[in-house]
């Protein structure tokens, strides 16, 4: 024998040493996906917090003469130029709509625009030395000072980055989410039900399965030619309408609605059925009475993980057209409307430097409701989960 | 009176006599079981089926009308269509009525209607994968009756150029340079998009799995797996937003740091970001394949003096190789697909190049480009998008049918149900 043990023994421990560098290997990896995870949401929050606030000036507002064509006539000309020209432009209005105010003055704080608010927030602007040093003069006095933000949660998408909200978006993506849900939760689940509790096992039901599974993995653009070519091309739905976005989505959703249902309807025992067809029930009795209302929970989990995954999506929305520039808030299921994830993708495209922090904002905002939504299923499930 | 209000009046004046069939039906069936005879369902189930009868043929006969309007072009008046339509109605709850009698089978009958539209609500699944080829294909093929398939296929050069005016009639002021849909480029950025993002997610996405399933605690386990599928459900709108926007950037430091010249739309941010966005679909499928491999494998292999790493490497992988292959297919074609990201922070320029670190753009890139501006849909532009859309399809399609069938196979072996 060649081998002695401690050989033997050497070898054996550097066998064990290799285990256990898988083990740490392995581990790594997976401690590695967690640091994305909070990378990502480091970073999210740390662009995205400073958008909830916004610096505003406060001015004394001198309803002059001039101020009837030119707002900014109304302001001290070195305070002026620090307002939001979305402000200067209403003033000639205030004063139409309210003749009395004409000979009065005020304190109000008003918006400023954007370039004070980046440079407040310590970002790149494009303010001189000068100008800066206003700025803080300012500060100091407590004339100018960053706020909570509510102008992002009250307006529409505008041009300028001060005034720009998520309103209408938020506003768009509930419209488009009720068109989704009403088309795709029934759809869906009366499809489960035909696969699992009606169909026969023949060619017919083989196929529209396999269809499924296939929708499923189908990429979301794709889905975006077909709601273009049939939906807005030959039906003539009109483009860009909560509408057809919803009906394009739908589609997408119900893959997962039918499967989510199939596996809830699955769940429920077949003991159920039996006593159920044992006293007499016809099937659709039995499906109606007792076991729809057992699989109910798992249902609702599968379509509301659905509506979050819908809710993110934006490739196929691009294609009919449902990033529209939508400064008013509208509630109507045939005109104009963008989403969420379309006004993201519209602000991520202006090259302003504030328009960078509304961006990742408004990525909080729809992570904030994803989240919600996500957590509503996980706890739905938790709770009434039944275990037979 | 507007079309709206119409169909408004309508569907009101349907619920109005469903609900006038559902209250004389019951009133019926209860006065016929009243006088003792002995009925084969309840009155309930009567009133049921009178508002089938009633509602059913009326709205078949109206969407029936709105599609012959839609599809060949036959010129129905809408007030005349919904007026028959409620005609239609009328003559259904007369007839309803006349079957609520003791020796007919209501309850049957509901039963063989829901059957059918049970069937008709599983024919949508089927009728939107038709939906999709056929609108695919029928644009596709316009295009290609302009330009050749094989020039699409093997083409290098992809520059649309002004063939948007040879749509809008005014061909004769193109400058002459002629539009060339040579599609290798963009699929060349889509496959090394798309190679990046698997060198990032097969490896992290394996060995998490591998973690998971053989080493980790079950706490951890129980902890671990749903916070790798948050990176699943994140929006890819706010992936392509973080690519464009934090990692590249980085990519450029990165490169300029070792001396080399990166573009601000490399290919390497959008491919490491989709690669981190896709580990979940890897390590959620191969950790369930891990799982369902029988003990009994791992047992055998411990006996035998194996260590754990070497039972994983040589008996566990080689045993759930199938599934973690379907479940990597999967992933590319799902990052094939994927299009946001790309969008937001791969190149516009379609450029045939082997370094990543250069713009290029991808397929999905093109797609929305062509669709999103405000050509002609006529243009060849806008159609080579279908085109573009039509190889996806297919390339998508058969990647996702190669993966079921591996991972049926395996589940054929192991006899496992879960999967």
């Amino acid at each position: 024998m060649s081998h002695s043990f401690d050989d033997i023994s050497a070898q054996l421990k550097g066998r064990h040493r290799k285990s256990a560098r898988l083990k740490w290997i392995s581990m790594g990896s997976l401690g590695l996906a967690g640091l994305f995870l909070l990378l990502f949401f480091a970073d999210m929050l740390n662009r995205g917090l400073p958008a909830f606030q916004q610096a505003y000036v406060q001015v004394e507002l001198n309803y002059n003469e001039d101020a009837q064509r030119m707002g900014r006539a109304a302001m001290d000309p070195e305070i002026a130029p620090l307002v939001s020209r979305s402000f200067e432009r209403l003033i000639p209005g205030m004063i139409r709509d309210n003749p009395d105010l004409l000979g009065t003055t005020e304190q109000r704080w008003v918006l400023a625009n954007s370039e004070v608010d980046q440079y407040l927030k310590g970002h790149r602007n494009s303010l001189n030395e000068a100008e800066q040093a206003a700025i803080e003069a300012l500060v100091d006095s407590g004339q100018v000072a960053l706020k909570f933000n509510t102008t992002f949660f009250t307006n529409g998408d505008s041009k300028m980055a001060e005034r720009a909200g998520i309103l209408s978006a938020v506003v768009g993506t509930v419209l488009t989410m009720l068109v989704t849900l009403a088309i795709a939760f029934p759809i869906g689940v009366m499809t489960a039900l035909y696969l699992e509790e009606f169909a026969p096992d023949n060619r017919l039901t083989q196929l529209i399965e396999i269809n499924i599974n296939n929708l499923a993995a189908i990429p979301s653009i794709l889905f975006g030619l077909l709601g273009l070519a049939i939906f807005i091309n030959f039906f003539g739905v009109p483009r860009s309408s909560p509408l057809v976005g919803g009906m394009t989505l739908a589609l997408m959703t119900l893959p997962v609605i039918i499967i989510a249902t199939r596996t809830a309807l699955r769940s429920v025992p077949d003991s159920i059925r039996h006593a159920a067809f044992g006293v007499g029930c016809s099937r659709w009795q039995v499906v109606r009475d007792h076991v729809l209302p057992l699989a109910m929970p798992g249902i609702m989990t599968g379509s509301i993980i659905g509506l979050a995954q819908a809710m993110g999506e934006t490739a196929p929305l691009i294609i009919v057209g449902m990033v529209a520039f939508i400064p008013d808030v509208g509630v109507s299921f045939t005109n104009a409307a963008t989403v969420m994830p379309a006004q993201i993708f519209t602000w991520a495209g202006e090259p302003e430097q504030a328009f960078v922090e509304k961006t990742a904002g408004g990525i909080l905002v729809l992570l904030s409701i994803l989240i919600f939504l996500n957590a509503t299923a996980v706890i739905l499930r938790k709770k009434f989960e039944r275990r037979w | 009176m507007q079309t709206n209000q119409l169909i408004a009046l309508f569907s009101g004046s349907v619920l109005l006599l469903g609900l006038v069939a559902f209250f004389l039906g019951r009133a019926k069936a209860a006065r016929v079981r009243a006088e003792g005879t002995a009925m084969f369902a309840q009155p309930d189930q009567y009133a049921w089926f009178a508002v089938l009868a009633t509602a059913g043929p009326a709205l078949v006969v109206s969407a029936a009308g709105a599609f012959l309007m839609l599809l060949l072009g036959a010129e129905i008046p809408t007030p005349f269509l919904l007026a028959a339509s409620l005609v239609v109605a009328a003559v259904g709850l007369m007839l309803g009525m006349m079957q609520v009698r003791p020796d007919f089978h209501a309850r049957q009958a509901i039963e063989r209607v829901i059957r059918w539209v049970l069937v008709g609500a599983a024919m949508i699944s089927i009728l939107t994968t038709f939906g999709i080829l056929i609108s695919i294909v029928f644009e596709a093929v316009r295009f290609f009756q302009i330009h050749s398939f094989w020039e699409f296929i093997t083409g290098t050069v992809w520059s649309p150029g002004d063939s948007f005016l040879a749509a809008a009639g005014r061909g004769d002021e193109s400058s002459g340079g002629g539009a060339s849909f040579g599609s290798v480029p963009l699929f060349a950025g889509t496959f090394m998009i798309t190679g990046i993002a698997m060198l990032v997610a097969i490896p992290i996405g394996l060995l998490s799995a591998i973690y998971m399933s053989e080493f980790a605690p079950s706490s951890v386990r129980t902890l671990a797996k749903p916070t790798l599928e948050v990176l699943a459900g994140i929006p890819t709108v706010v992936y392509g937003f973080f690519a464009a926007i934090t990692v590249a950037p980085i990519i450029v430091d990165v490169a300029g740091f070792i001396g080399l010249d990166a573009s601000y739309n490399n290919a390497v941010a959008p491919g490491v970001v989709m690669g981190i966005m896709i580990i979940p679909f890897i390590s959620s499928l191969s950790d369930d394949v891990i799982n369902s491999v029988p003990d009994s494998m791992r047992q055998g292999s411990l006996a035998l003096g194996m260590t754990k790493s070497e039972t994983i490497r040589d008996v566990v992988i080689p045993a759930a190789l199938p599934g973690i292959i379907s479940a990597s297919l999967l992933a590319v074609s799902r990052a094939l697909g994927e299009t946001m990201i790309v969008v937001m922070a791969a190149g516009m320029r379609p450029n045939l190049t082997a370094n990543p670190l250069e713009d290029m753009t991808t397929v999905t890139v093109r797609i929305v480009a062509a669709l999103t501006g405000d050509l002609e849909f006529e243009s060849a532009e806008t159609l080579s998008a279908f085109a573009l859309g039509l190889v996806l399809f297919t390339i998508t399609l058969s990647l996702n049918l190669v993966s079921v069938i591996m991972i049926r196979r395996f589940r054929d072996k192991y006899r496992v149900n879960n999967l």
